[in-house]
């Protein structure tokens, strides 16, 4: 490959995922100045593939939120919600979400549509309260698609399993009701052929992903998992089911394997490895990864990745031949793994350490989201006993910048590190 | 197993077996649980809201009603982060400090910090801690028969633990003792609602609150005890507004917050405890049990803010419960930093500015203990609506 390719390929997918990015906003800009129809999801179990088949712009609300925060805006929308009356206590996601929908769609992104149905899984049980705000606003239709959970740690059941079939069985049920209600909605009948192809888009991007993060083993690592794989998440979302976000994946794969081959990182001196554990601090996103970057730490994980993408991690593969029944089967396999990812992480975490050669955990438990956060001080205790692995503890928020402390949090991250410089030290002098 | 656990109210007069009660609740050592264990028998915690006790209970243990308690969270704390209800906590506390044992534990996907418990539990004890997964999409036709299953998963769980299969009648037998306990619940919150002088809501709430730690047969008999002599007293009507209590669905406001607000109000009804009176109506006895325990779960439910529901828009439910027991106003409350009640509460309180229903909005710690500002408020709130 010539020095000139080369330029073409390092960074493509952050450009590419940008762009892509910014033309998801700008369409559904033109959708909300034509009054058209949209479908309101979440990043966990989004049904894109139902979705796309009927021809339906998808709106992230929780991308939304986010964007305020990183635009540094989003106080104004949490300040504007409260003053309707939700509490500071809750997620801020839902009350910049709120905000935007009192302001008619005003977003620092363009205008967001209004929805004409909701969709949302109980990946979040808040997912659920914040689909019935729009109910109650817009007297909109909201399905709500229940993907049971794994029971126990480590007791997750497999096809053939009874246990498995009647979870299955339930959201396949479901899911025929979902395209009962799309097909309601926009008057469109529904293609099985269609979906056929929005799910083989599908594959191609979980497929995609999958090696994607597996790439990450590499040293140095080849992205960033909390900056560069929040764009890449941008893409596993919005465009899911699309030719787009599958050809995005395919020609990431491709960049991954160019970086690794040559030995291109995300940092000049890689030193420390580092997994993160939870949500973004977005009020302060570049500042916040810096603050790990400067001593030569590098995400080459997250837990983010994980649920955030709805579980597409595991690159599950839709059976073209059976479409629905596989749907059922992948959403119920995907989400149910995102969900683990979120309660259950040990045991992932612990082979994380190995695989990716791991110098140190960041947990960071954010004010807003209780289903990543509740767990993280007691994951921690049992990692710690499992596994001689330093870990870092710090709270802030995802959104609500009143409780993000940049002074406190860099003299943890400073501690932290000098921790790791002590650790890598020992163990020099053991050798 | 046939055993009795709390005898102290026997042959007392009806205030002498109130007191024996609130003793009783207000233990949280739950004496009545000790004994079950020392006696041979297994217990089974579950996590609020809603938890079909009668499985349990047709297999032996003894269900156990997890509601936190007003303790301090010494070892739980270091498990959990800042920005969390106090029940978790405490709940967990209950267990750590050994106040009680159990030999399994189920929470509920009711919000996103309680379906944490269930790794959070299994981390720390060796016993089952699982979830079970009660529907969220109550409206799809599958959800019944899903539940069903789910409920046979459980019982195969428990029976792994018992060490011996339920059938179909002890299931049966089981459901016959709760659909008593249900009717004498309902006997109960009538008489708050119809005479709210002869039963005081704390009253109400400890003699409901107790089923939750003892085997529901002996609930039964303190209440078909209690119950004549509740509706037997001589006491006065006073001029005091009715009220709703809503925001008591998980989180426990403390017994004398309940207490407070009953010296200046009537709560002639409440979502206190709601699990514990979530099936309105008696279960069939014929057919499939757990058939007919999931169908009763989704058909003849009450209502709450982690249950959602097509059918029961909760605002919509709680103007029909304000509506039913004839209650002036409501007091909305919920507890610190529960997300499903606070966001409950934004659409509560619209719904009732539309309908014209004053409302007093609060929040409580199952920690509290000084109530006297909150008194002085709700003095004043009744004060407004009474010379209006």
């Amino acid at each position: 490959m010539s020095h000139q390719e080369a330029d073409g390929i390092v960074g493509r997918g952050n450009r590419e995922g940008a762009d892509l990015f910014r033309r998801w906003f700008s369409e559904l800009g033109q959708t909300a100045e034509q009054g058209g129809l949209s479908a309101y999801v979440f990043v966990m179990g989004s049904m894109c593939e139902i979705l796309r088949t009927f021809n339906l712009p998808v709106v992230f609300p929780e991308i939304n939120s986010l964007q305020t925060a990183v635009r540094r805006v989003a106080h104004e929308y949490l300040n504007q919600a409260e003053d309707y009356g939700y509490s500071p206590d809750i997620c801020g996601y839902v009350k910049a979400d709120i905000a935007v929908q009192l302001r008619g769609g005003e977003h620092p992104m363009g205008r967001i549509p209004k929805p004409a149905l909701a969709v949302l899984t109980n990946a979040c049980n808040t997912y659920i309260k914040w689909a019935e705000i729009w109910e109650r606003m817009y007297h909109i239709p909201i399905f709500t698609l229940d993907v049971p959970g794994t029971r126990a740690a480590g007791t997750q059941t497999w096809a053939g399993d009874v246990d498995f079939e009647n979870d299955r069985q339930y959201v396949q049920a479901q899911i025929m009701d979902l395209i009962a209600l799309c097909e309601r909605v926009t008057g469109i009948k529904f293609d099985i052929d269609r979906l056929r192809e929005v799910m083989g888009y599908a594959n191609e991007m979980s497929r995609g992903w999958k090696q994607v993060l597996e790439f990450n083993k590499s040293r140095p690592s080849l992205f960033n998992a909390l900056t560069d794989g929040t764009i890449y998440l941008g893409v596993t979302n919005g465009f899911r089911g699309s030719p787009e976000g599958g050809r995005y994946f395919t020609k990431l794969v491709e960049e991954m394997a160019y970086k690794a081959s040559n030995g291109i990182g995300t940092l000049v001196d890689e030193k420390y490895r580092l997994t993160f554990i939870g949500v973004p601090c977005y009020p302060i996103f570049r500042r916040f990864n810096e603050l790990f970057t400067e001593w030569g730490g590098t995400f080459v994980h997250s837990t983010y990745l994980w649920f955030a993408s709805g579980g597409a991690n595991l690159g599950f593969e839709y059976d073209l031949a059976h479409p629905l029944e596989s749907l059922a089967e992948g959403v119920l396999i995907s989400v149910r793994d995102a969900m683990d990812s979120m309660f259950y992480p040990e045991r992932a975490l612990l082979e994380m350490v190995d695989s990716f050669h791991l110098d140190g955990v960041v947990y960071h438990p954010v004010k807003s989201c209780r289903t990543t956060s509740t767990g993280m001080a007691d994951n921690r205790r049992a990692l710690m006993a499992t596994r001689d692995v330093a870990s870092l503890f710090i709270e802030s928020d995802m959104m609500d910048r009143r409780v993000v402390s940049e002074a406190q949090m860099k003299n943890r991250i400073d501690a932290f590190f000098e921790g790791l410089a002590s650790r890598r030290q020992q163990e020099a002098a053991t050798r | 197993m046939n055993l009795r656990t709390f005898e102290t109210w026997r042959g007392k007069a009806l205030d002498d077996v109130l007191y024996e009660c609130r003793e009783l609740f207000e233990d949280t050592t739950f004496p009545t649980v000790r004994q079950w264990r020392d006696a041979g028998g297994k217990v089974l915690g579950h996590f609020q809201v809603y938890f079909p006790e009668e499985i349990a209970h047709a297999a032996g243990m003894l269900p156990f009603k997890v509601r936190g308690a007003p303790i301090e969270a010494v070892q739980a704390d270091s498990r959990f982060g800042s920005y969390l209800c106090s029940i978790l906590k405490t709940s967990l506390e209950l267990a750590l400090s050994k106040r009680v044992e159990f030999d399994m534990f189920v929470t509920h996907p009711i919000c996103d910090a309680a379906r944490n418990l269930g790794a959070v539990w299994g981390r720390n004890f060796p016993y089952s801690c699982q979830i079970l997964y009660l529907p969220q999409n109550a409206n799809s036709p599958a959800a019944v028969t899903y539940l069903r299953n789910e409920y046979a998963r459980l019982l195969r769980d428990i029976e792994k633990i018992t060490g011996r299969p339920v059938n179909e009648d002890e299931l049966r037998l089981s459901v016959a003792v709760y659909n008593r306990n249900r009717a004498l619940l309902r006997e109960l919150y009538a008489l708050k609602r119809d005479t709210p002088w002869l039963v005081s809501a704390d009253e109400a709430y400890v003699l409901t609150a107790i089923g939750g730690f003892m085997p529901r047969e002996e609930h039964n008999e303190i209440l078909e005890t209690v119950l004549p002599q509740l509706a037997a007293r001589p006491n006065k009507k006073q001029d005091k507004i009715r009220l709703v209590f809503e925001g008591g669905f998980c989180e426990q406001p403390p017994l004398d917050l309940i207490r407070a607000i009953a010296r200046s109000c009537y709560v002639v009804d409440d979502d206190l405890l709601i699990g514990m009176r979530w099936i309105l109506e008696g279960v069939p006895l014929d057919g499939d049990p757990l058939l007919n325990l999931a169908s009763a779960y989704l058909e003849k439910s009450s209502y709450s803010p982690v249950q959602h529901d097509l059918r029961k828009p909760k605002e919509k439910m709680l103007i029909e419960r304000i509506r039913n027991s004839q209650a002036n106003a409501a007091i909305l409350t919920a507890a610190k930093m529960c997300e499903p009640g606070l966001e409950e509460q934004v659409a509560y309180l619209h719904a009732l500015d539309e309908e014209g229903i004053p409302y007093f909005i609060s929040e409580f710690e199952e920690k509290m203990t000084t109530f006297e500002h909150m008194e002085i408020q709700l003095e004043t709130f009744v004060e407004n609506i009474l010379f209006s």
